[in-house]
């Protein structure tokens, strides 16, 4: 199974755990991922915010660099990179002006944008093309008696959601299953962790964060799983400032892709896991 | 005493707003708001707004341009597309907020230091001159502009993303980043000039 891999801004910089543990568990599932060259940042919300036309140029760019590569679909591991790569093909196929700006601009660097790559989310390729059953063959280590919240953030299905329900997704919670896991009830598994606006508005944007916090511990959680670089952050980097404001909700939090590592019997240092801020190794070496 | 007008006049439209906001991309569905407030209901930040996001829709609609450019609303939504999933309507509330966003930013009608705006520059600044992201260059810039206060308060967070490896000063740059600023110098002109 050969991909394309754009692996966006966050996961070279905060959420280079996100990487450090995507890259090994996938190559140990015979998932070939191959870094899109000199890819450029997918503009998430910010830019198309700002300009859409431009923030359109920024995605097909990156598609167009995959294409000359040739065929397979594009993974993008990050929430917002996934929403918005696919946003700019959406527009591209139904704007015929994004479209000519975009040619224009395409031209200027002698590149062709076809739209034919899909864009994926690796949860979407773990469940459907690699599927539970060779994840769980690949299992040495089960994590019985973890208790985990799957937690899938907005933008990996919402708006548009191609491989789960918007509201209610689950393909998180069968992969979790498989690695040995107990999966928590957690009906706040698509709410929003505030995004950028823990950092520009921090009354307003960590009382979201605090609430997805206390309701896994209220759930019995022991650790939150995520699949994006922001909510990792969020979820994670703010236990001081939420404690202050609103009281200790202390539980780590990892990525789904570290939990996988873990079961499949890969180092801990290996799979980033020293990058927490809240450790999660005590728990998972455990178990 | 100051006062302020309470009740909105024919008068204080912007003729043609409402439309000029329904042509765009994902815009369309604006007219057809039958006002249920499923949105309000459904939007995780909707408690923190001036407006409702029900109460911009319909303000949009009927060329409130100025009510709509100056709320918070805009600001506070962080793109979770929750109301555009359940809107009965199929409309594309989140679009529209972005929509807002682009012409608050391109008419400047936001205070002047206001964080997320400041965010929204220099990201897209960063972007076009280096084709990459480094986030805590970014936050430390947002700091810089915004609020040097709560960079303080957010020391804890610099030593934790220097205690795992995680604070990095070296700008990425991507190789063709001169030919992906020209390429978005292309389409500067083409923005949407001339709307109402």
């Amino acid at each position: 199974m050969k991909y394309h891999y754009f692996p966006g801004c966050s996961l070279k910089g905060l959420g280079r755990a996100y990487e450090e543990s995507l890259l090994p568990v996938m190559e140990r599932l015979g998932v070939e991922l191959h870094e899109i060259e000199d890819w450029n940042c997918c503009g998430a919300t910010v830019y198309m915010a700002t300009d859409q036309g431009n923030a359109c140029v920024l995605g097909a760019r990156n598609m167009a660099l995959a294409e000359k590569n040739g065929a397979g679909d594009i993974v993008a591991p990050c929430n917002a990179c996934y929403l918005t790569l696919n946003k700019a093909k959406h527009c591209l196929a139904e704007s015929s002006a994004i479209r000519r700006n975009v040619e224009r601009a395409m031209a200027e660097a002698h590149l062709t944008y076809s739209g034919n790559l899909a864009v994926r989310h690796p949860l979407d390729v773990l469940v459907h093309d690699v599927g539970l059953e060779a994840i769980r063959r690949e299992v040495v280590r089960p994590l019985t008696k973890l208790k985990v919240a799957p937690y899938y953030g907005c933008q990996a299905v919402r708006p548009q959601c191609t491989f789960d329900d918007q509201w209610n997704p689950t393909s998180m919670d069968q992969v979790l299953t498989a690695l040995g896991a107990t999966v928590v009830d957690y009906p706040l598994k698509t709410r929003c962790c505030g995004g950028s606006l823990t950092g520009t508005v921090p009354e307003a944007g960590l009382r979201l964060t605090y609430i997805l916090l206390q309701e896994a511990l209220r759930r019995g959680a022991e650790v939150i799983a995520t699949i994006c670089p922001l909510c990792q952050f969020n979820l994670d980097g703010y236990h001081d400032q939420i404690a202050r404001r609103w009281g200790a909700v202390r539980i780590p939090v990892v990525y789904l892709t570290q939990l996988m590592g873990v079961a499949f019997g890969m180092a801990p240092d290996a799979l980033g896991l020293k990058r927490n801020f809240l450790p999660a190794e005590p728990l998972l070496a455990m178990s | 005493m100051k006062l302020t007008q309470k009740i909105k006049y024919d008068a204080d439209r912007t003729v043609g707003f409402g439309e000029s906001v329904a042509r765009l991309p994902g815009c369309e569905g604006l007219p057809s708001c039958i006002q249920c407030g499923t949105c309000s209901g459904t939007c995780p930040m909707s408690i923190y707004m001036d407006l409702s996001p029900r109460q911009v829709i319909g303000l949009v609609r009927a060329d409130f341009k100025k009510e709509a450019l100056s709320c918070n609303t805009i600001w506070l939504c962080s793109s979770c597309y929750a109301c555009t999933v359940q809107c009965p309507r199929e409309i594309g509330i989140t679009e529209i907020m972005y929509a807002l966003k682009q012409r608050a930013i391109r008419e400047h009608t936001f205070p002047a230091g206001f964080p997320i705006a400041i965010l929204a520059r220099e990201f897209t600044r960063m972007v076009t001159r280096k084709g990459r992201i480094t986030e805590t260059l970014l936050v430390m810039k947002l700091f810089l502009r915004a609020n040097w206060r709560a960079a303080l308060a957010s020391w804890w967070l610099g030593l934790g993303l220097i205690r795992t490896g995680r604070f990095v000063l070296r700008q990425e740059q991507i190789q063709g980043h001169r030919e992906l600023a020209t390429m978005l110098a292309q389409t500067k002109e083409t923005g949407e000039g001339g709307a109402p």
